[in-house]
Formats: structure tokens, C-alpha cells, sequence
């Protein structure tokens, strides 16, 4: 419906938004393992300090279904919406679409009436999206300017080529398939985009057949994952160019865009380097009309007893970090960098994003480690994963599932599900919040956080 | 000259320039885009480079909808004429209501003067901005549509120039976030308002065989 002034979570620039009032919910996409199967959720999380539930869960919608596999997942609606060239500033950030990553429906859930008790208002089925657009596994979405953008990883029979739809912001029907043309762009993974260039940039995993028996050693040693980036010109819908990073880079999957749309740089993540399982940040850029990317971060595998590693690693003796999630954070000034495999976050001031300079760590989970937090007794498994920082930057919450099937390669014993909060020092540094430390439930893994009226990762801007 | 003709007359020509004052203010027609281009180069030099091929789309638009109007008022009776402008806007606004607000046109922050100009053919033409002309139109006598257009696309660019200039200097943009009202809803209830009362007073001149609004006065009254 239709309002008289701009929903009040949306902000002109990055720097707006940081000013806005603190997060007080958070939602978390939950993944279910439980047999006999059982639904996926999304859960609600108490964020606020002075709450008697603070870093509990406070509410909980069940998926209709069973078999989902909760992913990422986004608004409707957001800052874009102010954009000057196609404005629509008088829409609500309402409902959130939850992509089942394995069934391919798309959930749509609306958190206006009561944000602790989000209420599923329609599922658009897994052939809907097919006939509508020609893929399947619907992964990563944004809100643009012009409708809400989404991410798939292939096609109905799980093959390729994966690529970008379009749903309508108003109706939240599908529309169809965004690209006119697509030149060699075969793997999809993420999305996002320089608005102030009209410009797109899209990353690559691998087909669904390719990731959903979890990862295969022989494509991976091949080098057979996805190894590039996309360029694409967002009004005209047209792949302009494609940069390889090389094939031992395998799985290029996150992208961070500078926030402030006047800059023409931006940060991918490398899952794995096969030349010595180290994992990379490229800082991709615009030199006159073409793009360009460099390795900005190396980080090395840790040297580890093959007895302490699962049947994949034990030949490699050593444990790579695994650079499963990035998050830039709204003033570009700090990347976060999860380490899955390690079991670390690190946080990067990248001021000059030529050359990041490391600005904190800390160590939780981890393949070997197994770190304690400063609230656990027990030591934990999974590691640093998804992980969204708070729209003013002193926050960073980040959960440990990255996906069923590869859950189980690196940490065949079963993830036990967590999720915790850093506090940020806006001069660089980072620590745990002693308070925060949310153990969910033996059959349920989190996976995606979206933080109440918007974050770090769910808004675009169209102003400096 | 009687002297509700010169009435309606200047009343008709304020209408003109005070439409054109709301196309300019309203950040969707064209100001905001200027600043937000501005912004981006970081250069005053385009916010004021983009308010020419802005206004010029606009007046293109309005343009199309004048000459019908002047074209056909040549041949069609007047209360006929103003029978259709009122569906048209009622037409028009219903639609834009059940349609809701959205753009997808080709053009982004990356736009040169022909591609600003046309994406503000298109936003006064989604808009409905020369339509509501149209009925004020039939107030003044044939021949001064070209003035008309004047005087209009005058205004709008007056008022956007200003308030473009005003943003980016002083104001800044956090004025959105409270101040943008829906213009777009507002302005699809003044066509079905405006096309409503055009057809009472069609009517009424119809019924009582004199012009203008006095006509649907003298029916009102009785």
C-alpha cells in the first residue's frame, strides 16, 4: 500500500543510514537436518541491550513445506527506492523474500503487523519460477531501483546456465529473466551493483549439479568451479565484460560494492586458491572504461595433524581458511572476512582498498581449533560464516552453517548451531559480546542474519 | 470583453504556470536527478547541465497534448472536447492509482543530454503532466497554445531550477526522508478531481447554455 511519506528506513546515502536508530530484531534464515524432515524457519532475534530476551530467540515462522534449504534472503523495498531515476519512495520494507535455495520456492513474508511474529503471506512455487524465468535456485536478491533483483544458480534440471530474474516490487510476481544478453556468463552465484555506473557485477559457484552432493574433489582440483567475475551494463541489460581470476582461484562467491555510489571499487571473496588451499580478497576497480581486479588479501592454510581433519582435507594436511562471506561495512572503511574453515573473523580497515591493513581477529569454531566463546564451555564446531554488520558499523553478528551438503564434508560430526555478536571500536578492533551467545537448537543451523530495518548488505544508494 | 471572460482568462493562465510550478517541485519530474547527477560528478556544472534536457523532455511532452488540444478544438464542439479531456483525466488517474508507481526506463546515473531529455519525455507523459492542461486549455481562446507551453514549461523549469539549486547548495538530501510526500498519489486524485469537475461543468453548460464554471454555478445554485 501505497504511503504519503517515505518509509522511514530509507535513507538517501550510506551516510544517512549510519545515523539511524540501532537495530532491534534481527531475522535468521534457519536451515533443518532434523529426521524425518522437518521445516526450515525464520527465526526472530532480540538485539536490544536493555531487553530481558536480549540475544534469544523471540520468534519463529515455520516454511510450509519440508526440504527448503534457507539461504540468503532480502526485502522487498530499501534505499534504491529514492534512486532519482526511477523513484517509488512511497512503498513499505515489509515483506521479506526467503528463497528455499534447494526447493526453489520463494517465500514471502511479511514482518509489518508484528516484526516478532512474521506471517508467510504467499510461496511461489518452485515452477512458477521456472516458467517464468528458466532457473532455479534462487539464491542472493537485492531491492534495485526498478524491481527486486535475485540471483540463480542454474536451471530446472541442474544444469546451467545460471543467472539474474526479476520480480516487481509492487506485486512481488516474477517477472522474468533480467539478462538480454549474456555473453560467456555461465555460473551464478551473487549480485550487486555500482548504481551511480550502471553497472552490474555477478560472481560464480557452480551449476546445482555441480554443489548439491557437496563439493566434488575432481572439479575442484580441475579447477572447475567458478573462477570469474561479470560485468554488466544494468540499464541495458548486457554482459560488457568478464575477468578471470584464474582457475586455481575456485568459487568466487561474495561481492561487496563500495557503498557511496561516487566509487568504482568493490571487494570479492575467494573460497580457495588449489595451489596451496589459501583463500583471497580482490579489490576489483574501474581503469578509464574497463575493469579491472587485484589479490588485495592472502590468507594461508594453517598447518594441522591429518587426524584432526576430515576425509576430504587429511591428504593436504592442512586446514584452509575458507573464505565463505564478506561484509563491508556502510562508511567502506572495514571489510569483515570470515573464515570458515579456520574458524576466524577478521576485520580489514580498507580505507585505501588497494591495501588493506588488518585491524582485528578473533577465533571461534574451526575445523581443528574448535575455539571457545568467552560464554561456551564446550568447544565449537562450524566457523565464522554469515556474518552483517549494523548500518552505524559498531555491531557484527555472524552465524556458522554455510550449506547442508558441504556442512557435512568439513565437519562430518554435525554443525551445532551458533550465533554471536562483535563489538566494533570505530578506530579498528574487534571483540566478542560476552552477552551474546545463541545456541539454537540440535536439528537447526542459521545461516543468513537480516538486521531490522536494514544493514549493511540490504541497501543500495544512489547519493554520496 | 465581459469581465468573467478576463477572469477565467488570468485564472487560466495562473493555472499554467502554478501546474508548471508543481511539475518542478515534485523531486520524480526532474530536480532530484539533476542533484543526484551532481552529486555524483561532485560538479554544480551538472546539476545545471541536467535541468535543460530535463525541461526540454517535459515540454516535449506537454507539447503533444496542446497541439491535440489546438488542433482539435478547430473542428469538435468545445463541451465535447471538454467532456473528453474529463475521461481522459479520470481515465488516466484510476489507472495510475490501480497500476501503482514504478519506471523501468533504459536510463540510469550514466546519462548524456538525449537520454535525460527522454527520460523526462517519458516521466511527464507516465505523469499525466500535459493532460491536466488540457481543460485549462479550453478556458483561454484558440491560438495561444504556444504561449501557453511558454508559460508553462517556463514555470516548471523556474521552480526546478531553484529548488535543484537549493538541495545541492544548502538543504541536502536528508529532506527526502520526511519531505518527499506522494506526490504521485495526490496527483492522481487532482486528475480524477479536476476531470470530475470538468465533466459537471460540460454538463452544465450543456443544460444551461452558457459557459465556463459560472455555468455549473448557475446550475449549483439554481
Amino acid at each position: 500500500m501505497a504511503t504519503w511519506t517515505p518509509d522511514p528506513t530509507f535513507y538517501p546515502s550510506a551516510r544517512l543510514a549510519a545515523q539511524g536508530p540501532r537495530e532491534k530484531l534481527a531475522y535468521v534464515a534457519m536451515l533443518n537436518v532434523a529426521t524425518p524432515p522437518r521445516p526450515d524457519a525464520l527465526d526472530v532475534v532480540d538485539l536490544d541491550p536493555e531487553s530481558r530476551t536480549y540475544a534469544q530467540r523471540v520468534g519463529r515462522v515455520e516454511m510450509p513445506q519440508v526440504g527448503d534449504e534457507l539461504h540468503h534472503f532480502g526485502w522487498n523495498a530499501c534505499s534504491s527506492a529514492l534512486c532519482p531515476y526511477a523513484p517509488h519512495p512511497h512503498i513499505e520494507r515489509r515483506y521479506l523474500i526467503v528463497p528455499g535455495l534447494r526447493s526453489s520456492r520463494l517465500h514471502i513474508i511479511d514482518v509489518k503487523d508484528n516484526p516478532r511474529a512474521p506471517k508467510i503471506v504467499r510461496t511461489i512455487p518452485a515452477e512458477d519460477v521456472a516458467a517464468r524465468t528458466g532457473y532455479s535456485r534462487p539464491h542472493t536478491l537485492h531491492c534495485g531501483p526498478e524491481g527486486i533483483y535475485v540471483s540463480a544458480l542454474g536451471a530446472p534440471d541442474g544444469g546451467g546456465p545460471g543467472g539474474v530474474f526479476l520480480m516487481d516490487h509492487e506485486s512481488l510476481n516474477v517477472l522474468g529473466r533480467w539478462e538480454m544478453d549474456r555473453g560467456p556468463q555461465f555460473f551464478a552465484y551473487d549480485l550487486w551493483w555500482h548504481l551511480g555506473y550502471d553497472t552490474m557485477l555477478t560472481s560464480e559457484w557452480g551449476t546445482p549439479n555441480m554443489i548439491e552432493n557437496g563439493v566434488v574433489p575432481e572439479l575442484l582440483l580441475g579447477g572447475k568451479y567458478g573462477h570469474h567475475l561479470h560485468v554488466w551494463d544494468l540499464k541495458r541489460r548486457r554482459h560488457i565484460q568478464e575477468i578471470d581470476l584464474g582457475p586455481e582461484q575456485q568459487m568466487v562467491l561474495e561481492l561487496r560494492p563500495a557503498h557511496d555510489p561516487t566509487k568504482a571499487y568493490g571487494f570479492a571473496g575467494v573460497v580457495v586458491s588449489t595451489k596451496d588451499l589459501s583463500a583471497s580478497i580482490w579489490t576489483w576497480h574501474r581503469e578509464s572504461e574497463k575493469w579491472a581486479v587485484r589479490k588485495v588479501i592472502e590468507i594461508p592454510a594453517e598447518p594441522a595433524d591429518p587426524a584432526q581433519l576430515p576425509p576430504l582435507l587429511k591428504g593436504f594436511k592442512a586446514v584452509p581458511p575458507l573464505i565463505t562471506d564478506i561484509a563491508l561495512s556502510l562508511d567502506d572503511r572495514f571489510l569483515y572476512v570470515s573464515c570458515w574453515g579456520t574458524g576466524e573473523m577478521r576485520q580489514y580497515d580498507v580505507s585505501d582498498p588497494f591495501n588493506p591493513k588488518l585491524a582485528g581477529s578473533v577465533r571461534i569454531g574451526g575445523i581443528v581449533a574448535r575455539a571457545k566463546h568467552p560464554a561456551s564451555d564446550a568447544p565449537l564446531n562450524g566457523g565464522p560464516q554469515m556474518v552483517e554488520v549494523s548500518r552505524d558499523g559498531r555491531r557484527v553478528y555472524f552465524t556458522n552453517s554455510l550449506y547442508r551438503a558441504w556442512d557435512e564434508q568439513f565437519y562430518p560430526e554435525g554443525i551445532r548451531g551458533w550465533m554471536v555478536k562483535l563489538d566494533a571500536d570505530p578506530a579498528g578492533g574487534i571483540k566478542f559480546d560476552e552477552r551474546f551467545f545463541l545456541e539454537t537448537e540440535p536439528a537447526l543451523r542459521p545461516h543468513q542474519v537480516r538486521l531490522e530495518g536494514g544493514d549493511a548488505s540490504s541497501d543500495s544508494y544512489c547519493y554520496a | 470583453m465581459p469581465d468573467a471572460a478576463q477572469a477565467a482568462s488570468f485564472w487560466a493562465w495562473a493555472a499554467l504556470a502554478g501546474l508548471g510550478a508543481f511539475h518542478g517541485v515534485n523531486p520524480a519530474m526532474g530536480w532530484l536527478f539533476a542533484v543526484g547527477r551532481g552529486l555524483q560528478s561532485g560538479r554544480r556544472a551538472t546539476v545545471l547541465g541536467s535541468l535543460a534536457p530535463i525541461a526540454l523532455g517535459h515540454m516535449a511532452s506537454v507539447a503533444i497534448v496542446i497541439a491535440g488540444v489546438e488542433a482539435l478544438r478547430e473542428f469538435v464542439d468545445v463541451t465535447l472536447l471538454q467532456a473528453l479531456a474529463a475521461s481522459g483525466l479520470i481515465g488516466f488517474g484510476a489507472w495510475r492509482f490501480a497500476r501503482g508507481f514504478r519506471h523501468r526506463f533504459r536510463v540510469g546515473m550514466v546519462a548524456g543530454f538525449g537520454d535525460l531529455t527522454l527520460w523526462s519525455f517519458l516521466m511527464a507523459t507516465a505523469h499525466g503532466a500535459g493532460l491536466m492542461l488540457a481543460p485549462v486549455l479550453l478556458l483561454l481562446p484558440p491560438g495561444t497554445g504556444l504561449l501557453a507551453l511558454g508559460v508553462h514549461t517556463a514555470a516548471m523549469f523556474a521552480v526546478m531550477g531553484f529548488t535543484a539549486w537549493a538541495v545541492f547548495e544548502w538543504v541536502g538530501l536528508a529532506l527526502l526522508r520526511r519531505g518527499w510526500i506522494n506526490l504521485d498519489l495526490l496527483w492522481s486524485g487532482v486528475l480524477v478531481g479536476v476531470g470530475g469537475l470538468l465533466l459537471a461543468t460540460a454538463t452544465a453548460e450543456h443544460a444551461t447554455g452558457t459557459h465556463g464554471l459560472g455555468a455549473l454555478l448557475r446550475v449549483c445554485v439554481g
